[in-house]
C-alpha cells in the first residue's frame, strides 16, 4: 500500500516519499558494487580451502602439492603468512582466526587460500587439497553442547526481579514449556566479496562488501603489523546484509589484503554462494525453557526464562546478540517477578552472528507464544491476554530497571484492531473451523516494542563530512553505510532541508575510513539516527558560518536570514544558494566542516543489570490471519494488516520499503526457513535449491501497511523520527502465532508445541500432538 | 511498495527489449539454420547438431558424452561441482524433439520440449498437472528445462515423472536406428541409474489422456510453494466403475530412490468403494509396505510416510466428495462451490 508523498513542515526535503538515490541504477544495473568495479591492471583472485571432511579436530596432515600445481597458481597461503595477528575477531574476545591454525573447530572452517590469475582457477585448485583431521565427535545442536559439557562460548547473565520461584509457587496458573527457535541464513543477493589494492609504502586500500569499514580496517592493521592510518577501507554500497556483514564481512577482506601484501598485486576474494552459505554465521537457533505463572484474567505474575543459544564455535558478536534477547524476552509486557537467564553455547558449527533484529527476535517470540499458551490456557482471546500485560502506568520498568517512557503500544494495538476488524474476524475463523476438518484457520494480532540504540554505549557515536561547492552543490560523507535500506537519501534529504535545497543537490559518495574515521557498524537500526544527526551537525556548522557571513556582509540580524527552495532570503533580498557559497569562498570562508553526534541519556551498566540501554523504543502491530492443512502441515497466509510506527518519517516511500521487506524476511524465518545440519556438524541446506526464502508469492496476497500517523519520536531524534531497519522484522511473529492458533482450534484447552521455524513437518508434528 | 512493484510490472512492457522484439527474433531466428554445430576434437567438444540423424550418430559414436537440454542440472555440474565435462551433446535445437502432437486421446511430446513449450498442453490433461507446472521452477527454468531432461536424468525427486506414470506414460529412446519402448516407471532402475544404454537417447514421451471415467490428483509437497523441489511428490489415476475404484495408479516422488508405483497399495485399493470411507485405511496402511523413505533436508523419513498416507486419503476424499469444506491451500481444486 503505497503511501502519498507527504511534504514536511520542515523543509524541502526531510519527509518527502523520495525514490533511492540509487533506484535508477539499481534498475538498469549501473549500481556499482564491489565486483563491478574496473579491475586494476595484474588482479589476482583467492579463494578459501576447507576440509571436504571433518568437523572438529587436529589437522594432522596437511599436504596442498597438488594445489600449488594447478595451472594459475600463484601462491597458496596459510597461516604462516600471516605477518601479524591471525584474528579476525569484532571483539576483544578474539578466537576466529583468518586461518584454522593446527585444529578446526566447524565444518568448513578456512584452513588455506589459493591465490591464482582467475577466480576458476582458484576455486578448482582449492578442491585438491588433502587434509586429514584426528576427527573428535563435535557438538552440533545446543542439546549436544549440554549432553557433552562443552563450555561455553562466554559467561552465562541474567536479569532478575523479586524471587521469581517464591511468586510461581504462588501463583494460581502455571504453564511450563520447552520448545525450539530456529536460526536463519542472511541471503544477501550480493555475497562476500572484497578487494585489496596495494599502495606505495606498504599501505592497503580494501573495498569491501562490509557494514563495518573501520573494524575492517582496524583489523586488516592488526594482521598485516602496519598502522591503522595505513589501511582505507571503502564501502559504496552493499547488495544487502542484514547483520551478515557486520563482523563477517572481515575474514574475506582480510585474505584480500594479505594476498596483496604477499604478492604486491592487487587482489580479489569473492565467495560462492554455497560457500559463503557454509563458512559465514546466521542468526543464532535456541531452546527457550520457561515457567510462567499467572491469574485467571491471564495476567502475568512471574516468568521464568532460560534462553539456551547456539553460539558456534566463538563468541563473535554472541555476547551482545544474546544480550538483546534478554532486552526483548518482556517485549511489551510487565513481568512483576522474573529471571531471565542466558547461556552461550559452544557448539562445532561456524560462529552465529549479527542478523536484523540481533537476537531480540528470538526473545521476542518467546514472550508471545507465552501469550498465547495462556490464551489456550484460559479459553481467553489472546489479544486479551497481550493487553492486559502491556507496560502501563505504575507497571513500567522492564526487568533491566529501565522505565519505558514513551509507551504508546496499546495506541497501536486497538488502532489496528479496529482498522483490521479484528473481532468480526476472530468470529468469521471460528465459522470457518466450525465446517472445515481438513483445513484450519488461525488469527493472531502481536504488537511490536524494540530497543533502539547499541547496547554496548560508546557505539552510539558518528561523524559526518560536509562540503558546499560553489556551485551550490554539497557533498557528504558519514560513517553509516547504504545497504540498500536508503541511508543515504535519507541523510542527503536532511543535509538538503539544512541549506533549504532539494535531496538531488546533494551527492553522498562511498563510505570511507579515509574520510571519516572509528565509525561504528551500520547496525542497530541506528544508521539515519546516529548519521543523521552527525551530517546535520556538519551542514549545522556550514550555514552557521554561512549566516555570519551574510549577517556582517549584509548587516542583517541572523533572524531575517533563512534558506528555502534553493534560495537565501536576507531580508526582502535573495540569491541562490550558489552565488551565496560563491560570495563566502571569494570572502575566504570555510565551507567545509565535520560534524559529530553522540546519543545522550544512554547509559547501561551490563555488571550490574541495570541502566537506560535505550534512547527510546519502536513500535508496531501487525495482525495475520493464516490457514493450515491438518493432513499436511502446509500453511498460507491470508491476509496481514501492520501498522507501524516510524516517529515523523523522513522519507515515507524507505520507511514502507523496511516494513514490508522486514516483515517478508520475519516470516521467511518463522516458516520455510530451515536451516538443516547433519549429525557431523555439516550445513546441508547451503544453496537456494534447499534453503528456502521467500518468493514473491509468498507476500501476502491481501497485505495492508500502513504507518502509524505520529506526532513524533518523544525523544530529540532527527526530525522525531525512529529507526525502521530491524523492528518490522518481528511484526512477523503474528503469522507464526496465528499459526499456533490454527494449531490449537483443533483441541481447545491442548498448547501446541509448535516450533519455529514452522514448515509444514512443524505444523503438521504439533497438529499430531494437539489431536492425540 | 509491493504495489507500486506490481503496477510497474503489469500491463505491456515498453522498453528497449519490447521495442527490439521483433529484430531480436528475426536475428535469433537467423541462428537457425539447420547446421550441425561441431566444436573441438573426439576427446573434447560440444557437437550442437540441428538434424536428428547427426544427433543420434553422434551420441552412439560418443556413449560417454554428456547430453544436455535445458542445462537447468548439467549447469550446475559445471559452477557448483566445478566437474569437468569433455564432451557434450546438445540436443535442444533438432526440431523433431520439440514436436507435441496433442490429440483428443493422447499427447505425445518431444523429450527437449520445454515445460513452458508443454505446459498448456499438460494442464488441459488434468488441472493438478497444471498446478504443479505453474509451481515447478521460476519462468526462467521453465521456459529452458525439459520434459525429457527431467526423465532421462532419474531424479527421484522430479516433479513430472510421479504425474506421467500415474497417467501411464510411455517413453520411447533411440539408438541410431533402433527405437524402443517402455512404461515410464520401468525406466527408473535404481538411484541415478536409468534404463538407458550407451549412446541411446531419450527420445519422446507418449501420455494417454483421460477417460470418461477415469480421475486424476496430483499433490505437491515442498517447504515452499513456488520454485520448490519436491519432499513428497504424489499422484493418483483411479479408473472408477460408478462408485467403485477398479484399477487405481498411484506413483510417487521423493518415496523411493527412485520415482516409484505403489503396487501394493493399488492392489489393496482395487475394488474398494469411495463411499466406503473405513475401508480405505488398509490400503493407506500398505504405503508403508511399498516405500521406506529416508531423511535429508526437506523432510524427515516419519513426515514422508506420514503425508503420502494423508495425500491418498485427501485424494480419495476429494473424489468421493466426501469433505463438504476446502480441501486445499493452493490450485483452482479443492475450492468448495
Amino acid at each position: 500500500m503505497a503511501t502519498a508523498p507527504r511534504k514536511s513542515i520542515e523543509t524541502d526535503a526531510v519527509g518527502l516519499a523520495l525514490a533511492h538515490d540509487s533506484a535508477a541504477l539499481h534498475a538498469q544495473g549501473t549500481a556499482v558494487y564491489v565486483d563491478d568495479m574496473r579491475e586494476p591492471d595484474g588482479l589476482l583472485h583467492v579463494y578459501p580451502g576447507y576440509a571436504a571432511e571433518g568437523t572438529r579436530g587436529k589437522v594432522t596432515a596437511l599436504d596442498l602439492e597438488a594445489v600449488r600445481k594447478y595451472p594459475g597458481v600463484v601462491a597458496v597461503l596459510t597461516a604462516k603468512d600471516i605477518p601479524g595477528a591471525n584474528d579476525c575477531s569484532p571483539t576483544d574476545h578474539g578466537g576466529d582466526p583468518v586461518f584454522a591454525d593446527g585444529r578446526i573447530e566447524f565444518h568448513g572452517q578456512v584452513v588455506f587460500a589459493v591465490v591464482a590469475e582467475t577466480r576458476d582457477a582458484a576455486r578448482h585448485a582449492a578442491r585438491l587439497v588433502k587434509i586429514e583431521i584426528a576427527i573428535e565427535k563435535p557438538a552440533v545442536t545446543v542439546d549436544d553442547a549440554v549432553a557433552m559439557n562443552i563450555e561455553d562460548v562466554l559467561a552465562p547473565y541474567e536479569f532478575t526481579r523479586r524471587d521469581v520461584k517464591t511468586v510461581l509457587s504462588s501463583s494460581l496458573h502455571r504453564i511450563s514449556e520447552t520448545f525450539l527457535i530456529g536460526g536463519q541464513e542472511h541471503f544477501y543477493l550480493e555475497g562476500q566479496v572484497a578487494m585489496a589494492v596495494p599502495e606505495e609504502n606498504g599501505a592497503m586500500t580494501v573495498y569491501s562488501s562490509t557494514q563495518h569499514p573501520s573494524e575492517v580496517q582496524h583489523l586488516i592493521a592488526r594482521m598485516l603489523n602496519i598502522s591503522h592510518a595505513m589501511v582505507t577501507c571503502e564501502c559504496r554500497r552493499m547488495g544487502g546484509a542484514f547483520g551478515g556483514k557486520e563482523s563477517q564481512a572481515a575474514q574475506w577482506a582480510a585474505l584480500a589484503a594479505l594476498t596483496a601484501r604477499v604478492t604486491g598485486r592487487p587482489a580479489k576474494c569473492r565467495l560462492d554462494r554455497d560457500e559463503d552459505m557454509i563458512m559465514t554465521g546466521k542468526r543464532h537457533d535456541f531452546r527457550v525453557n520457561y515457567d510462567a505463572g499467572f491469574d485467571r484474567s491471564g495476567r502475568l505474575t512471574a516468568v521464568d526464562v532460560e534462553f539456551l543459544s547456539r553460539c558456534g564455535y566463538s563468541a563473535d558478536l554472541s555476547g551482545p546478540v544474546n544480550d538483546r534477547t534478554m532486552f526483548h524476552a518482556d517485549n511489551a509486557y510487565f513481568y512483576p517477578a522474573t529471571s531471565i537467564r542466558s547461556r552461550r553455547l559452544k557448539t562445532h558449527t561456524v560462529s552465529n552472528t549479527a542478523f536484523r533484529g540481533f537476537g531480540g527476535p528470538q526473545g521476542m517470540v518467546f514472550s508471545e507464544r507465552m501469550m498465547d499458551a495462556i490464551a489456550v490456557k484460559l479459553a481467553l482471546d489472546p489479544l486479551d491476554v497481550r493487553k492486559r500485560n502491556l507496560y502501563t502506568m505504575g507497571r513500567d520498568v522492564t526487568p533491566y530497571g529501565m522505565k519505558v517512557e514513551d509507551n504508546i503500544a496499546l495506541e497501536i494495538i486497538e488502532q489496528l484492531e479496529t482498522s483490521s476488524n479484528y473481532r468480526a474476524r476472530r468470529e468469521s475463523v471460528a465459522a470457518f473451523n466450525a465446517k472445515n476438518t481438513l483445513l484450519r484457520k488461525g488469527l493472531a494480532l502481536t504488537p511490536v516494542k524494540f530497543g533502539i540504540s547499541f547496547t554496548l554505549t560508546h557505539l552510539n557515536q558518528a561523524g559526518a563530512l560536509v562540503h558546499a561547492y560553489t556551485d551550490g552543490s554539497v557533498h557528504v560523507n558519514h560513517g553509516g553505510t547504504e545497504m540498500g535500506q536508503g541511508l543515504y537519501i535519507k541523510v542527503a534529504q536532511v543535509v538538503a532541508g539544512e541549506f533549504g535545497l532539494t535531496a538531488d543537490r546533494v551527492r553522498i559518495t562511498a563510505t570511507t575510513t579515509g574520510k571519516v574515521p572509528n565509525t561504528s557498524a551500520t547496525a542497530a537500526s541506528s544508521g539515519a539516527d546516529l548519521n543523521g544527526m552527525a551530517a546535520k551537525a556538519a551542514a549545522g556548522t556550514v550555514k552557521s558560518r554561512l549566516v555570519a557571513f551574510i549577517a556582517q556582509q549584509w548587516k542583517m540580524p541572523k533572524s531575517r536570514i533563512r534558506f528555502v527552495g534553493g534560495q537565501v532570503i536576507i531580508g526582502n533580498q535573495n540569491m541562490s544558494f550558489g552565488e551565496l557559497v560563491k560570495k563566502a569562498h571569494e570572502a575566504r570562508i570555510s565551507l567545509s566542516s565535520t560534524g559529530f553526534y553522540a546519543t545522550p541519556k544512554v547509559a547501561w551498566d551490563r555488571d550490574k543489570g541495570k541502566g537506560r540501554p535505550f534512547f527510546y523504543f519502536a513500535y508496531g502491530a501487525a495482525c495475520s490471519e493464516v490457514t493450515i492443512d491438518t493432513f499436511t502441515g502446509e500453511m498460507r497466509v491470508d491476509r496481514v494488516d501492520i501498522l507501524h510506527d516510524v516517529g515523523r518519517s523522513l522519507n515515507p516511500a524507505m520507511d514502507m520499503g523496511q516494513i514490508e521487506g522486514g516483515f517478508v524476511q520475519g516470516m521467511g524465518w518463522l516458516t520455510n526457513e530451515e536451516l538443516v545440519f547433519d549429525g557431523q556438524g555439516g550445513l546441508r541446506t547451503h544453496a537456494p535449491s534447499t534453503y528456502k526464502i521467500p518468493t514473491a508469492a509468498d507476500v501476502p496476497a491481501d497485505f495492508r501497511v500502513k504507518i502509524f500517523e505520529s506526532s513524533g519520536n518523544r525523544e530529540n531524534t532527527i526530525y522525531r523520527s525512529k529507526a525502521v531497519g530491524e523492528p518490522p522484522l518481528m511484526l512477523a511473529i503474528s503469522v507464526w502465532s496465528a499459526i499456533f492458533n490454527a494449531v490449537a482450534s483443533l483441541n481447545p484447552g491442548k498448547i501446541p508445541p509448535l516450533d519455529a521455524p514452522a514448515t509444514a513437518e512443524a505444523i503438521l508434528r504439533a497438529v499430531k500432538a494437539v489431536q492425540s | 511498495m509491493v504495489d507500486a512493484a506490481i503496477a510497474s510490472c503489469s500491463g505491456a512492457a515498453i522498453d528497449k527489449w519490447a521495442n527490439d522484439a521483433t529484430k531480436a527474433a528475426s536475428q535469433l531466428g537467423a541462428l537457425d539454420d539447420v547446421s550441425d554445430v561441431f566444436i573441438g576434437d573426439a576427446t573434447s567438444f560440444v557437437g550442437v547438431p540441428s538434424n536428428a540423424e547427426t544427433l543420434l550418430s553422434l551420441a552412439a559414436d560418443h556413449p560417454d558424452a554428456t547430453i544436455v537440454a535445458g542445462a537447468t542440472d548439467v549447469g550446475l555440474w559445471i559452477t557448483k561441482q566445478l566437474r569437468n565435462l569433455p564432451n557434450i551433446i546438445h540436443v535442444s535445437k533438432v526440431k523433431a524433439l520439440h514436436e507435441i502432437e496433442d490429440t483428443e486421446d493422447h499427447l505425445s511430446l518431444g523429450a527437449a520440449v520445454t515445460y513452458a513449450e508443454a505446459e498448456s498442453h499438460l494442464a488441459k490433461i488434468d488441472p493438478d498437472v497444471g498446478e504443479v507446472l505453474r509451481r515447478l521452477g521460476a519462468k526462467q527454468v521453465r521456459a529452458t528445462g525439459t520434459i525429457g531432461g527431467n526423465i532421462a536424468n532419474g531424479s527421484p525427486i522430479g516433479d513430472m515423472p510421479p504425474m506421467l506414470i500415474a497417467l501411464g506414460a510411455t517413453l520411447h529412446l533411440r539408438h541410431g536406428e533402433t527405437t524402443r519402448h517402455m512404461p515410464l516407471e520401468s525406466f527408473f532402475l535404481a538411484y541415478a541409474k536409468q534404463d538407458r544404454k550407451p549412446g541411446e537417447l531419450v527420445w519422446r514421451i507418449d501420455i494417454p489422456k483421460l477417460k470418461a471415467d477415469e480421475t486424476f490428483r496430483a499433490y505437491k509437497i515442498s517447504k515452499r510453494f513456488d520454485q520448490d523441489i519436491s519432499a513428497v511428490m504424489a499422484a493418483f489415476k483411479f479408473t472408477l466403475d460408478g462408485r467403485r475404484i477398479v484399477f487405481p495408479r498411484i506413483a510417487f516422488g521423493g518415496m523411493a530412490a527412485t520415482p516409484k508405483r505403489a503396487v501394493q497399495t493399488e492392489a489393496a485399493l482395487a475394488g474398494l468403494s469411495l463411499d466406503a470411507a473405513s475401508s480405505w485405511s488398509g490400503a493407506i496402511a500398505a504405503l508403508t509396505e511399498d516405500y521406506e523413505p529416508i531423511t535429508d533436508m526437506r523432510a524427515t523419513a516419519a513426515y514422508r510416510l506420514d503425508v503420502a498416507q494423508s495425500l491418498l486419503r485427501k485424494a480419495l476424499i476429494e473424489i468421493a466428495g466426501a469433505e463438504p469444506g476446502e480441501t486445499r491451500l493452493v490450485g483452482a481444486r479443492g475450492k468448495t462451490a
